[in-house]
């Protein structure tokens, strides 16, 4: 193990990464796996179930996890530190050299020019999350959530943070309705409901 | 205060975040464009777009930068921390328990219950972009390029940083 191999991976996962977390998780597979041989196969993918199911960025979640891994607290540092800063750097970089020729026509017609596009990503990203709640909560349940999110959000005007919330406490109590019905039909009470594969 | 806001803003919608970093963009846009009035949508608007064009996770390149925006650097470092310490820490710590985990219904329950609002806030805010879009180029260049960019990723599958890219020249040739 050293830290130098940590950082050099995990450097090279973030730069290389296009496309955000799924485009990543195949590289990061990759070098720990196949490369340096930091876990097997069977792990790599407890690591991402687990990065998938908790909130926040995932390719982020599994480097911190790999570097404490392979290098204790220092070693999950340096694989994070490695993962995001470069591009972010790149990010402040980049965003300040636009903004100090902002007086220049060129530079605002660029800047106009990509919000449509952007407009456009951010209407296919929403279109797949559309197909992935159609496809696990079927259609009917999906159009109801939707209008009502859409209510919320849109006529009411609840902060979206809430909305969340109250999506995720809805769902907590259904589960916790469902493991009742299904204690009491069983008579043998278990911590998990068993999921037929 | 504003290092306390700015940790907050990150660290909550980090935690709200369900589905990896596009789940996060209408988070962190309802916090630092609506709520706080850090950025206009305008600029918010090309935060996004570098951060698209730009290799990496986005939900941190884009808290990083708008730390920085906000209050400086050691706002930028803030924000990277609130993003993604707390879920890091959860990580290392419950993976003793990844079984309990994958075999639960209870995760997939949530990650599904929270689609559909993702979703809607996606929309409205790709909405928002069009109208502003067309509040300041007019509607033919806004069809062309909302247009073009769904041809170029979605039927010929050109690279995302590519179709930003190729905006930019679009606005620099014909809209300067």
């Amino acid at each position: 193990m050293s830290f130098k191999d940590l950082f050099v991976s995990f450097f090279r996962t973030g730069i290389l990464g296009y496309g955000g977390g799924p485009s990543v998780i195949p590289l990061i597979r990759y070098e720990t796996i196949d490369k340096y041989n930091w876990m097997d196969d069977k792990e790599f993918t407890d690591v991402f179930a687990l990065a998938n199911a908790l909130p926040g960025p995932i390719a982020t979640k599994m480097a911190t996890y790999i570097g404490y891994r392979v290098g204790g607290a220092i070693g999950a540092m340096v694989a994070l530190l490695a993962h995001i800063m470069p591009t972010a750097f790149l990010l402040i970089f980049i965003l300040g050299g636009l903004y100090a020729f902002n007086q220049s026509s060129i530079v605002m017609g660029m800047i106009i020019a990509v919000s449509p596009v952007i407009g456009m990503m951010l209407g296919l990203m929403a279109y797949e999350f559309l197909k992935k709640s159609w496809k696990g909560l079927g259609k009917t349940l999906s159009i109801v959530m939707i209008l009502i999110s859409l209510g919320l959000l849109q006529l009411l005007g609840v902060h979206p943070a809430i909305v969340i919330t109250l999506f995720i406490l809805s769902a907590c109590t259904k589960i916790f309705y469902q493991n009742r019905k299904y204690r009491k039909a069983s008579q043998h009470p278990t911590m998990n409901r068993s999921v037929g594969k | 205060m504003i290092y306390l806001q700015v940790f907050w803003v990150f660290f909550i919608t980090n935690i709200l975040g369900y589905g990896g970093g596009p789940s996060t963009i209408p988070l962190f846009q309802a916090e630092v464009v609506e709520h706080y009035k850090w950025l206009t949508l305008k600029e918010f608007g090309d935060v996004l777009a570098i951060a698209n064009a730009l290799p990496g996770p986005i939900a941190t390149k884009m808290s990083s930068y708008i730390g920085y925006q906000v209050a400086g650097p050691l706002g930028s470092i803030l924000a990277l921390i609130a993003t993604v310490l707390p879920t890091a820490v959860a990580m290392v710590f419950l993976f003793k328990f990844v079984t309990l985990f994958k075999s639960s219904p209870y995760v997939k329950e949530l990650t599904k219950s929270v689609q559909p609002v993702v979703a809607v806030l996606l929309l409205v805010l790709a909405y928002q972009f069009l109208v502003a879009a067309w509040e300041s180029s007019g509607w033919i260049h806004t069809a062309i390029l909302a247009l073009g960019s769904f041809w170029a990723m979605e039927r010929i599958k050109v690279h995302p940083a590519l179709v930003i890219g190729g905006s930019l020249v679009y606005g620099a040739v014909f809209l300067s």
